[in-house]
Formats: structure tokens, C-alpha cells, sequence
């Protein structure tokens, strides 16, 4: 059974169309994995019985013209799913069951796929470690102390224990592409309207975006070309021609012209960080790509601006949850009283944070001096990579200043945590697709990522890079099973 | 108090005020569905049972702009000769309320789809202008009702997300009937356009009242209060009445007006404090993430503009080229598009020997009478144009006189039946056969002899009695004015 768990997506795809493997024998063996799998806490809701009936039903008449037929996926728990629990890892939702579907998530089920279950996450998506989920932390297959990172953590922790062949996540800051950083998988972060917010819990709704998560290029690839849709729910979804990402996808990048930010050598970072950057560049080399210094100068804006823009945001999209029509709600003695308690009882100690955070910086005074001014760098950060795509086809950094942290280290350090977002919020601000790929273990064997950062809508390009850099890494994770008795 | 009908003034010792008043008003656009949803907006419907998942706010769920709603915003701008910005925002304010699912409004600060306009006021003493500063649309929220359960406050969601226009006038407005006047006006230009019903019951028209008082003559603005959500025209007089003097009282007394925003009790007829300046909410306004900045085309405005019908004060102007009408009648007849649309039916029905002077005096006379009586509106007036027009045409052209036309009025509103088939039925031609009248006339002078007699000996006054009798005589169908020609003859 772990045979089939430790197959590629597009390997599992290839075995059922041939029929040398059925739906239902994947979706058990992916089931039976889960099910040691529990110390990870991966899931938040599981929907495993749900799950083998479709398989067996998918079976009985299966279309193997589909592009993910009869395979099982777990989904990020931000993603509202249609009768099933859909918690954003908060207490405040704890028992919300929606009566809808994510855009995404159906584009998912339309391409034959079937759902395993929800998936753990920081609350509202505000994290960068999945300490902040109201449903405990979830673990690091890599390393029995380590964080998976977030807010994609029950995701990452999924697809690299194999407790899923892939998954979704969304990415505000970094959540998809730090988790997948941390433990040694592939995560995409789409241009932003590529993949529709609708049907997504909102945090900050001008940075979120839904992006594959996979253990390998080919099959983010083609989980993107499923997922990525126009869709007139979402009005900031953009109408652009999408390709087939996976039919497309070529090593050939001879030629590509690759930028290094000199900005991103930031002070104090760990010299296998450094020496990891250094590989990756030998590696597009290697691949034929040219590499070229550029400048980002406004980089060290990006930080402040982002942890304004995107508590701003998240303080108005969380108003809704006020214990007034859905969810939880405390007793009060009044109404105020009631949004007092159902508030301070439902939202966890970074969600409150940041509620506040946002509140401040967009309350009369101060709008100007933060929001206004944050809007301003970000129009800058947007500008200096206009700029540098006049020179570069893409753009390669580390995904993150470090590998993963321990359980607990940075829970009592919100800065410190926040900074382990700076080489991936620019990109959310600028609005730019770009992947992590594993890339290579830093002493202590824990996984290290490489970040390509593309042009608007050329997820292709960037998919091709990293196809290409894939094959010279040729990265193995380092995963021993120890959660498995 | 007031001088004259056009000025309102407030005067206290050696101290004339004036009062300068700006308007708010709040007016639901006429729509099928929601500003951004697809969810109806019927009025009237069982309470939660026209929400969508966005207007309930649910997660994840994502506001989409109804194109319908913004084509009448701009049809408005257009009707208020307004200038229509191309590129609109969309912001939220944010504030905690039950009947506010999103926890935030979806209005427009910033950048109002609508700028500058202007409104014309055809006041007693002549045309008034007043400004109107932006409109911008806006959800309206839910409705909490805290009176039908001891306990608990009861929230329904069928209004929120329904689209509102806001028109904010500048404070142009100086008396309590140029208020009125304004809020006519407004609402007869919005329902030419069919962009807002203008129903005041349902809430489809409300207003916020900007009061504030000045010495006579002073061109600085003084401290102004709000009145919130005002739901008729004489409760916005009464309210601007009061509150008016209220200030002018706290000047005189050499105390401060406090910036605040006010309610009107209209059981008690006063405005009562509702929350000072200190104590206003922090809207925390701005963009809404959700929403792309709304952008429409030259082309876009041109084709609505193409689509504008005629409004009052081009209607007013014509129907006193056309119809000759006095300009005092015209603005009647125009202030209201059904009166305006029904006046112009009878003019067509009446055909070629038409007269304005029959048809206005009918409609702005007996009809409206009867309409008032009834409680109706002249869309469900219970005689027709088409029939209207007969009986006037009957007046004209001597077959009924003016008395025997107002008993066939009063048949006629059984059921809108045809004047000419009752004049028929009941036998109600006039006589005008001047022999037969001649006839009747002898008879009536020689049964009566004696006051004969009596008027030639210069006792005018019988000549109303042998009237009377001729009239009497005639069952009233004699046409009096032979009758006068004949009596004037013959005694």
C-alpha cells in the first residue's frame, strides 16, 4: 500500500488510466496512510468514508478522460466545501458547514478528483508556523520538533507524508510556498486572479490566492491548469489565456534570462541559505539560463507595507464573524456585549492581533500616515519589478531566510515570525506568480527551498524553470516515517 | 415669523436668522436585484426569505457589481445635469451592527460615480436653483425589530445589499417648502427616469436633514446638526421648524451649537440628540479589495444618455409652447410623469377641436378631487383618459353643459364607462333647439305672470328665478346660454 502513497500525481493518473490501479485502491491506500497518520494532525475534518464511495462510484463508470481521475485530494481547511465542515482553524467556525463550494475546489471535483478531508491551517490563514490553528499545531514529517510552517501547514505536512498526492493551499504572504519550503515540497503561488478567491475564506483579499501544492513540478502543473479559472464570482478573477501548464511544461530554458536581487541578501542570513542560492544559480546555468544581477531597491519596504496592508484588510473581511447569523457565538448581556465575548472567545491571540493591528492603521489619523503610505511602497515594490522584467524572464531568491524552526521558538515573537515571510510577501504585493522547489538540506538535513518569481500570467515560464532546475537538484526528502508505530 | 411665502426667517430681538439647509436623500434604485447579488428585491416579502449568501455575509462570499444598478445611478446623474465620472471606488465602511452582516457597507467616499449637478425649483416667486454636490450608490442594510419579541432584537436581511442612491445636496435650501419643493423634485425627475419609485412609505425615498442658522445677510456657515432618516416631507419641515429654533434659541441664550447628528420624534415633534461629533463612528473607510475600480466608457454614457426620456423641465417648457398652458399649470401637470403621460392622452383623444383650458381644469379640478378622495394614484385613476376626453369634447362642442358633465363625471366612475353612452341612456342632451326652448320659455312667462311684472318694473334679480324654472322645466338639459338669450328676449 505505501507504494501506491508514495507515487507522483501524474504517476497515479498514468496507473489509473491504464487500469493498472483503481480508484478506490488509491483513495484506500491514501485513507490507510491518513489514519496513522494522526500524531501529524494534518486534518481538521476527515471525510474518509464519503471518499471511498465516490472512488468505488467513480469505479463503476469511470471517465479516464478527466485530468485527476478517481484520485483523492485533501484540501486546505480555508476552502468551503459543500456539506462538509469548514473550520479556517478557528474556534469561530468550528461547526460552520457551508452549503456552497469554492470555485477551486470545484474545479478540482469537475476534473474527476474526489476530497479526502480538510486539511489543518493557521487560523484565518495568519501564520507562518500552524501554531496559530485552533485545532493544535500540525507537525513536520521531516522532523518530529519542527514546524511544517503556514499557513499551508496541514497542507505541506499532507503532501510530503504522503497523506495526499496533492493538495491546495492559499497564499497571502508566503503560505503556500514557506510550508512547502519547510518540508521539502513544491508550492505555487499564482498571479493574482488567476485562481478565484470565491468561496475562500477571505484574510487579506487583494494578496490571497489559492495556488497547488505537490511533490513535484509536473504535478503542480497540471494541478494548476485544473484549478486556475476565469470566474465572474470573483471580480477580481482576470480573463487571461491559460495554458495547458502540464502538456506544456518543457526542461528546454536555454537561454532564459534570470535576475538576482542583490536586496535579498539580507543581514543575518544563515550561510547555507547563502550557499543554497549560490547552487541554484550554478544550476540554471547548468540548464542553459543566464543569469543577471538586478536591483529591487525597495525590498525592505516590503515587510511594514504588507503587515499594514494585510491586517487592514483581514480587520474588515473578520467583521462578518460576529456571532450574529453563523457560528460561534458567547452569551452577552447586550449586543455589544455578545460581539465583545463571541470575539474575544472565537478568535484566537494572532488573529485578535492583527484585527487590532488593522483597525489601528485604518482608523481616522492615522489612515494616511499607514494604509495610504503602505499602498504607496506597494505601487513602488510593483514598480521595481516592472523594471527589472525589462531585463530578466524571472526572478530566483531563497523562499525563506532559514529551514524550518522548532515548535514554540518564534510562537512568543511575532516579529521574528513575520520576518520569516520577507522573501515571499513582495511578490504577493506585486500581485506575481512564483514556485518554491526543494533545492537542497541544510546541515541538520531539514529541507531548503528556492523561490522563481515570474512576470504576470507567465506561470508557465516559471513552472518550466523550475522543471528544468527540478531535474539538476534532483532532491530527495529525507522522511523516515517516525510518526508511523 | 416668515415675511412672505418665499423667505423663512427667524426673528429674535434686533436678530434676523435665515436657516441654510442641505438634504441627504437616500433613494432605492429601481432594480430587480441586489447591487451585488442576484437576490430579489421585492418589497413586502416574508422577512429572510430574499438573501443571498452575500447579502448574509457568509465566508468566502464575494460581492459582484450589477450593471443595472450602475446604469441608473448614471441615468440619474444624467436627469440631475450632473457630471459622471468614468472612474468610481467602491469603499467599505466599517461598523458593527445586527442587521449589517459584512460588518462593513459597501458605499463610495472617495470617488461618487456622480459630481456636480443641479436641481431647478419651481418656486411661487420663480425658478430656484439648488447644487447638488455627488450621488453615489450604496447598500442599504437589514432591518433590525426590536419590538416583536421582549427578549430578543430580530434581524431581517431582505434589504441589505439593496442599492441606494445617495444624493447629497449642497446647502442651497433656505425654507421648509424649498425642502419640499427639492425632495418633489427630485423624486418626480428619479420616476421620469424609472430609477427610483420614490415611494416614501416604503422607504424607498428617506432623508438626512443638515440644519444650520446664520444672522440674515452673514455669508459664513454656522454649526450644523444632522437629522437622520427623515421618512416624509412634512416631517422634514416639521423637523427642520423645530430644530431651527432650537439653534437660533442657543445663540440667543449665547451658547454653542454642538456638531451632532440628531433624530426627529415625531410623536413629540422635536429633534432629539442622537450621538455628538465625539462620539461618531470611525468608518475606517477604504477601498473595497473585493471590488476593481469601476470604469465605464464615453460610449457607455452616450448610449444612456440616448435613452433619457423627456424630463419636467423640458416637458413643462413644451406643454407651454405646445398646449399653450399657463406656466403655473404646466408645472402641475409635469410633476408627476402619470399626470403628465394622462394629461397628454386626453390632449390626443380630444382630437382636432381640443380645449387646454376643459382638459386642464377637468384633470387639475374634478379628477384630482376624486383621486385625493380616493386615496389613488392617477396611474389607477377609475376613469381613463380616453373617456376624459370624450366628456370634454361633449362640453365643447355644446351636446352636455358644464353642470349636466359633472353628473356624467360621477357615472362615469362606475366602472370608466362612456360619457357619451350615458348622455344616451339617460337622456341627457342638451336642448338646443332654440324653437322648443322659445316654447318652453312662453310657457314658464305665462304661468308666472305676476313676477313677470315685477322684473320689468326693474326687480332684476327674478331673471335668476326664470332661470331656474326654465332650467327645472328642462330637467337642467335646456343650454343656459340660449336660456339667458331667450329669457333676456322675451321679458
Amino acid at each position: 500500500m505505501s507504494d501506491i502513497t508514495s507515487l507522483s500525481l501524474t504517476k497515479l493518473v498514468k496507473n489509473i488510466k491504464e487500469k493498472k490501479l483503481s480508484s478506490e485502491d488509491v483513495t484506500k491506500a491514501f485513507i490507510a496512510r491518513s489514519e496513522k497518520s494522526k500524531e501529524l494532525n494534518s486534518y481538521i475534518t476527515e471525510d474518509f468514508s464519503n471518499a471511498i464511495d465516490k472512488a468505488k462510484k467513480f469505479d463503476e463508470k469511470p471517465n479516464l478522460n478527466l485530468k485527476l481521475p478517481g484520485i483523492p485530494v485533501a484540501v486546505k481547511d480555508l476552502f468551503c466545501t459543500k456539506d462538509i465542515r469548514t473550520t479556517a482553524g478557528s474556534k469561530i467556525l468550528e461547526n460552520f458547514i457551508p452549503t456552497y463550494e469554492s470555485t477551486v475546489t470545484q474545479n478540482i471535483w469537475d476534473a474527476g478528483a474526489i476530497l479526502l478531508g480538510k486539511l489543518n491551517c493557521d487560523e484565518f490563514a495568519m501564520g507562518s508556523s500552524n501554531e496559530t490553528s485552533f485545532f493544535g499545531n500540525v507537525l513536520n514529517p521531516i522532523d518530529k520538533g519542527l514546524v511544517p510552517g503556514g499557513s499551508s501547514g496541514g497542507s505541506a505536512a499532507a503532501v510530503s507524508g504522503q497523506l495526499t498526492p496533492i493538495t491546495i493551499g492559499t497564499d497571502t504572504g508566503g503560505s503556500i510556498r514557506q510550508p512547502a519550503s519547510f518540508t521539502g515540497t513544491v508550492g505555487l503561488k499564482p498571479t493574482y486572479g488567476s485562481c478565484s478567491r470565491y468561496g475562500i475564506v477571505a484574510f487579506a483579499s487583494s494578496l490571497d490566492q489559492a495556488g497547488p501544492m505537490s511533490q513535484n513540478v509536473e504535478d503542480c502543473a497540471l494541478l494548476q491548469e485544473v484549478i486556475s479559472s476565469y470566474d465572474i464570482k470573483d471580480s477580481t478573477s482576470i480573463d487571461f489565456k491559460r495554458n495547458e501548464y502540464s502538456k506544456e511544461l518543457t526542461k528546454n530554458i536555454k537561454g532564459k534570462k534570470i535576475g538576482i536581487p542583490k536586496e535579498y541578501r539580507v543581514e543575518g542570513m544563515p550561510k547555507e541559505i547563502e550557499e543554497l542560492w549560490k547552487k541554484g544559480i550554478e544550476y540554471a546555468k547548468d540548464c542553459g539560463a543566464e543569469i543577471i544581477d538586478i536591483s529591487l531597491p525597495h525590498t525592505s519596504y516590503a515587510l511594514p507595507a504588507y503587515y499594514i496592508v494585510a491586517p487592514a484588510e483581514a480587520s474588515s473581511n473578520l467583521a462578518r464573524y460576529d456571532g450574529v447569523k453563523y457560528g460561534f457565538r458567547a452569551k452577552g448581556e447586550n449586543l455589544i456585549d455578545m460581539y465583545e465575548k463571541t470575539r474575544s472567545q472565537g478568535f484566537g491571540d494572532e488573529v485578535q492581533r492583527r484585527i487590532m493591528i488593522g483597525t489601528y492603521v485604518l482608523s481616522s489619523g492615522y489612515y494616511d500616515a499607514y494604509y495610504l503610505k503602505a499602498q504607496k511602497v506597494r505601487k513602488l515594490i510593483k514598480n521595481d519589478f516592472d523594471e527589472a522584467y525589462k531585463k530578466v524572464d524571472a526572478i530566483l531568491t531563497p523562499s525563506t531566510p532559514s529551514s524550518a524552526f522548532k515548535i514554540g521558538e518564534k510562537k512568543n515573537d511575532p516579529v521574528s515570525m513575520y520576518l520569516n515571510d520577507i522573501f515571499t510577501v513582495p511578490v504577493n504585493l506585486a500581485g506575481l506568480p512564483a514556485i518554491s522547489i526543494p533545492a537542497g538540506h541544510d546541515a541538520a538535513g531539514h529541507p531548503l527551498g528556492l523561490q522563481i518569481i515570474g512576470k504576470a500570467f507567465k506561470e508557465q515560464e516559471i513552472l518550466n524553470l523550475a522543471y528544468a532546475m527540478e531535474d539538476k537538484i534532483s532532491f530527495k526528502n529525507k522522511i523516515t516515517d517516525w510518526w508511523i508505530k | 415669523m416668515s415675511k412672505d411665502n418665499s423667505e423663512y426667517l427667524i426673528e429674535r430681538y434686533d436678530n434676523i436668522y435665515e436657516v441654510v439647509i442641505g438634504l441627504e436623500v437616500h433613494a432605492q434604485v429601481t432594480s430587480s436585484s441586489k447591487l451585488f447579488s442576484s437576490a430579489s428585491t421585492k418589497f413586502g416579502a416574508e422577512p429572510n426569505t430574499q438573501v443571498s449568501l452575500v447579502d448574509a455575509a457568509f465566508p468566502g462570499m464575494l460581492p459582484v457589481i450589477n450593471e443595472y444598478c450602475v446604469k441608473q445611478a448614471i441615468k440619474t446623474g444624467i436627469g440631475l445635469r450632473a457630471k459622471i465620472n468614468k472612474r468610481s471606488v467602491f469603499d467599505r465602511k466599517n461598523y458593527f451592527y445586527a442587521d449589517l452582516p459584512q460588518g462593513y457597507q459597501i458605499s463610495q467616499f472617495k470617488f461618487p460615480i456622480v459630481g456636480e449637478g443641479t436641481v431647478i425649483l419651481d418656486m411661487e416667486n420663480g425658478p430656484k436653483e439648488v447644487g447638488i454636490e455627488r450621488l453615489h450608490l450604496e447598500q442599504d442594510a437589514g432591518k433590525s425589530i426590536h419590538d416583536m419579541d421582549p427578549q430578543n432584537t430580530l434581524v431581517d436581511l431582505n434589504r441589505s445589499g439593496v442599492a441606494l442612491m445617495e444624493i447629497v445636496s449642497k446647502p442651497d435650501m433656505r425654507t421648509p417648502d424649498e425642502v419640499s419643493a427639492y425632495v418633489k423634485k427630485l423624486r418626480s425627475i428619479m420616476r421620469y427616469l424609472g430609477t427610483c419609485d420614490g415611494n416614501m412609505q416604503e422607504g424607498s425615498l428617506r432623508a438626512d436633514v443638515n440644519i444650520s442658522v446664520r444672522i440674515k445677510g452673514s455669508d459664513v456657515l454656522g454649526t450644523r446638526c444632522e437629522i437622520k432618516n427623515v421618512n416624509s416631507i412634512k416631517f422634514m419641515q416639521m423637523a427642520i421648524d423645530y430644530e431651527a429654533n432650537r439653534q437660533v434659541d442657543l445663540i440667543e441664550e449665547g451658547k454653542t451649537i454642538d456638531q451632532e447628528t440628531r433624530l426627529f420624534d415625531t410623536k413629540k415633534n422635536e429633534t432629539r440628540s442622537m450621538r455628538s461629533k465625539e462620539d461618531a463612528h470611525d468608518y475606517r473607510y477604504f477601498p473595497d479589495p473585493d471590488l476593481l475600480p469601476l470604469e465605464v466608457t464615453d460610449e457607455f454614457i452616450e448610449k444612456l444618455k440616448a435613452d433619457i426620456p423627456e424630463l419636467p423641465d423640458d416637458k413643462k417648457k413644451r406643454f407651454i409652447d405646445q398646449f399653450k398652458v399657463s406656466p403655473y399649470e404646466a408645472t402641475i401637470l409635469v410633476s408627476d410623469i402619470d399626470t403628465a403621460k394622462y394629461f397628454e392622452e386626453v390632449v390626443a383623444k380630444m382630437g382636432k377641436n381640443q380645449d387646454m383650458k376643459l382638459a386642464v381644469n377637468w384633470i387639475t379640478g374634478e379628477l384630482f378631487a376624486v383621486l385625493n378622495n380616493k386615496n389613488l394614484e392617477i396611474s389607477q385613476s377609475p376613469i381613463s383618459a380616453k373617456n376624459l376626453a370624450k366628456l370634454i369634447n361633449l362640453i365643447k362642442n355644446g351636446t352636455i353643459s358644464g353642470k349636466i358633465a359633472k353628473t356624467i363625471f360621477e357615472l362615469m366612475m362606475d366602472g370608466d364607462q362612456d360619457p357619451q353612452k350615458i348622455v344616451e341612456e339617460k337622456g341627457l342632451k342638451q336642448q338646443s333647439d332654440p324653437k322648443a326652448l322659445e316654447a318652453l320659455i312662453d310657457k314658464i312667462i305665462n304661468d308666472n305672470r305676476e313676477k313677470a311684472i315685477e322684473y320689468k318694473q326693474g326687480k332684476e334679480k327674478l331673471f335668476g328665478f326664470f332661470v331656474g324654472q326654465a332650467m327645472k322645466a328642462s330637467s337642467g338639459k335646456a343650454n343656459p346660454q340660449l336660456i339667458n338669450e331667450i329669457l333676456k328676449k322675451k321679458l
